[in-house]
């Protein structure tokens, strides 16, 4: 059975939707930083980070995103694009649409805000905000929002886990289980996770937003060629873990291929990734150059990255590469 | 209840209760201030949750006579290393400590860090899947391990789930009024008023019948079925007539060729929440149908309260613990039965035959999950 990418959607700081992010990345050149105000002080996070623009009127409205912090609103953004209207309308005839939603950070707004309310006083701590500070509550959203009761599942892990995420759907599609799956990741920031991020390098660009694509079995431009088994940390070390998956994903460097690759900018950061493909000589794209250090949300703004790379017929097939920062790392292959 | 198979087996079967003051926090201004909770010593320098899970995790690998080795690890949490967390805000707060102190703590925080050091200290390699689908987690690992291994893509996977106590999920139980006020849970009794938070772990080491014949390893039990669906009603109601529970139930059911009549026993989600108990109840009503009156089900959360991400993965062992052990858990501190239960409410631990056994969880965001054990048909 051949599985295919069929579906993109993106909220970056370049904007609402996949087009926006692809004229970004076309123009190669990082996006306008703004400053964090640490309330309740006022204090300024001297991190510069890349926000989402506000929400625009095209973007999904639900009962169940009245009360939800900016990550649920991304990740339905994205994921409502990449499903599109057309399969929407067939889940209520029968479509079985599963929904995987990957994730480091999670709601840390509404996690912050509440236990800073229940550090001053427990009994006047809001109970709107505590359901959202859930792992899966975005997804949640998601399955009601499309009125999907097919699986649904959460799954945490660093920058790479989006690819386990594509791999436990591709497990879903082959088994019947659904017939076609919505994998989207998506991180908000706040600035408590922006100083987190400062910790390990000023140079960091905390960023946020979503991505996802629509999964199922097909033939496209965007097939999926080879999904390696990530290589995990528990017995090696990144830079041995990213050379095994390079190996593993054994892309032809022929000039048609596509590299798109999890660097930050931070070198001791990239330094595993740069090593295991310091001998890559095709075109390579590095979308947290231009958009930031999204964590979980970065490895889905690659993939998507790769699909429309793919769909605008400049490369024959695309690779990405992902190399966690305390986990695993993994990539994928995809062309015709 | 224990720090083992043996002594949760033990207090299971005797019907001990294991809540307690909480005294990892500062509970002095919430509404409650019990939970169950695990006694654990602090000798490992890990955190919480992780040292439960690493324990519970080495107790399942020596019962399979397996000391680590190649293979997926599994593991579903809610809460992970929350803790950590906390006391990152606080210090951030306060601004009374050092960058590296935050570092550390902002890298021991996340889940995955937690899980690969105890694959390390394990000596488990392969890959690492963690799975939050809130208090369903720890029974969608051990199913997702079952798929992995039923499909070939494994021969063998450690799967599990754990949570333990913090204050800002205590605070959030409270909050939602989904706490007992007396402390004590009463699932399925007419006037029952909340929920006990818990904490601890239970893990599994899953299997091919082929490679554990081949290895001449002692089968506990088989899993024959399992089921997931989404209940899309509410994020933190469910359904009231659970739907999204008898999909999963009968999912699993079809999946290891069996009638309900043939489940011998149901350890239930069961938190005691009026409306979760209702929703369950009804979903078993409807999935027995004519049989129902036959089937034997308690909460053991009654006993050791809600342990949310650990929850699915530690009464999947207790499922274990019936199968192996021949004992029905039961209901505690239940006085009058609510009228939902027209099946057979098991309010003292019995002696049983037991055979095949189904666990239901159910989680915030409408996370389901089923899982059958069986005894029989073992290899």
């Amino acid at each position: 059975m051949n599985l295919a990418i069929t579906g993109t959607g993106a909220v970056t700081p370049a904007g609402w939707g996949v087009e926006r992010m692809m004229q970004a990345l076309a123009a190669a050149k990082i996006l306008q930083p703004t400053m964090l105000e640490r309330p309740p002080g006022g204090l300024i996070v001297s991190t510069p980070v890349l926000r989402v623009p506000g929400a625009e009127t095209s973007a999904p409205k639900s009962p169940r995103l009245r009360r939800t912090s900016p990550i649920s609103k991304f990740a339905a953004a994205a994921a409502m694009e990449a499903l599109g209207e057309i399969r929407l309308a067939r889940i209520p005839a029968g479509l079985r649409v599963g929904v995987i939603f990957t994730l480091t950070n999670g709601c840390v707004n509404y996690s912050n805000r509440f236990f800073g309310e229940v550090l001053a006083s427990p009994a006047l701590a809001s109970p709107i905000l505590f359901p959202e500070t859930v792992f899966n509550a975005p997804s949640s959203h998601l399955s009601a929002m499309i009125g999907s009761r097919a699986p649904n599942d959460s799954l945490i892990g660093d920058a790479s886990c989006f690819l386990t995420g594509i791999d436990l759907a591709a497990e879903w599609i082959e088994r019947g289980e659904v017939d076609g799956c919505i994998v989207v990741a998506a991180e908000e920031i706040d600035w408590l996770s922006a100083e987190a991020l400062r910790h390990y390098s000023r140079a960091f660009v905390p960023s946020e937003g979503a991505a996802a694509i629509y999964l199922e079995a097909a033939d496209g431009p965007a097939t999926l060629i080879h999904l390696p088994d990530p290589v995990p940390y528990n017995s090696r070390d990144r830079i041995t873990a990213a050379r095994e998956m390079r190996e593993a994903l054994d892309p032809a460097d022929d000039g048609a291929t596509l590299l798109v690759d999890g660097q930050s900018g931070v070198h001791r950061f990239d330094l595993p990734e740069i090593a295991a493909w310091r001998d890559w000589r095709g075109p390579r794209w590095s979308p947290k150059f231009v958009l930031g250090e999204s964590m979980g949300a970065a490895a889905a703004i690659q993939v998507v990255a790769a699909v429309e790379a793919l769909k605008s017929g400049q490369f024959a097939q695309a690779v990405v590469s992902s190399v966690g920062s305390n986990q695993q790392a993994a990539g994928l292959r995809l062309g015709k | 209840m224990g720090m083992d198979f043996q002594e949760n087996a033990a207090g299971f079967r005797n019907g001990r209760s294991a809540f307690s003051p909480i005294t990892s926090f500062d509970v002095s201004r919430q509404r409650v201030g019990t939970a169950g909770q695990v006694d654990l010593a602090d000798a490992s320098g890990l955190e919480r949750g992780t040292r439960m899970a690493l324990i519970a995790a080495r107790e399942a690998l020596a019962q399979a006579g397996l000391a680590g080795g190649a293979m997926p690890m599994i593991v579903g949490t809610s809460a992970a290393a929350m803790p950590i967390g906390e006391d990152y805000y606080r210090a951030a707060v306060s601004g009374g400590d050092t960058r590296r102190a935050q570092l550390r703590r902002v890298e021991t925080y996340q889940a995955q860090h937690q899980m690969t050091g105890m694959a390390r200290l394990l000596r488990v390699d392969g890959r690492i899947r963690i799975i939050s689908n809130a208090c369903a987690s720890g029974a969608n690992a051990i199913g997702q391990a079952f798929h992995l291994v039923r499909s070939g893509r494994a021969d063998c996977v450690l799967a599990g789930g754990y949570d333990a106590l913090c204050q800002l999920v205590f605070a959030g139980f409270d909050t939602l009024q989904a706490l007992s006020p007396s402390g004590i849970p009463r699932p399925f009794d007419a006037a029952r008023d909340g929920l006990a938070l818990g904490e601890g772990a239970g893990f599994v080491v899953v299997e091919s019948a082929e490679s554990a014949k081949n290895r001449r390893a002692r089968v506990i039990a088989a899993i024959t079925g399992y089921g997931a669906a989404t209940d899309i009603h509410h994020l933190t109601q469910p359904h009231p007539e659970g739907d999204a529970a008898l999909v999963t139930m009968r999912a699993a059911c079809a999946m290891a060729g069996i009638f309900p009549e043939q489940i011998d026993y149901i350890n239930s989600h069961g938190t005691g929440t009026p409306l979760n108990d209702v929703a369950e109840g009804n979903a078993i009503r409807r999935w027995a149908g004519d049989a129902v009156c036959s089937i034997k089900v308690s909460s053991t959360k009654s006993a050791i309260g809600h342990l949310l991400g650990g929850a699915g993965a530690v009464e999947s062992v207790i499922c274990l613990m019936t199968l192996e052990n021949q004992f029905l858990p039961a209901s505690l501190h239940v006085r009058e039965v609510d009228p939902i239960c027209a099946f057979d409410l098991v309010r003292e631990p019995r002696t049983a035959s037991v055979k095949r056994v189904l666990t239901n969880s159910f989680g915030f965001g409408g996370a389901n999950a089923t899982l059958v054990f069986e005894k029989e048909g073992l290899p």
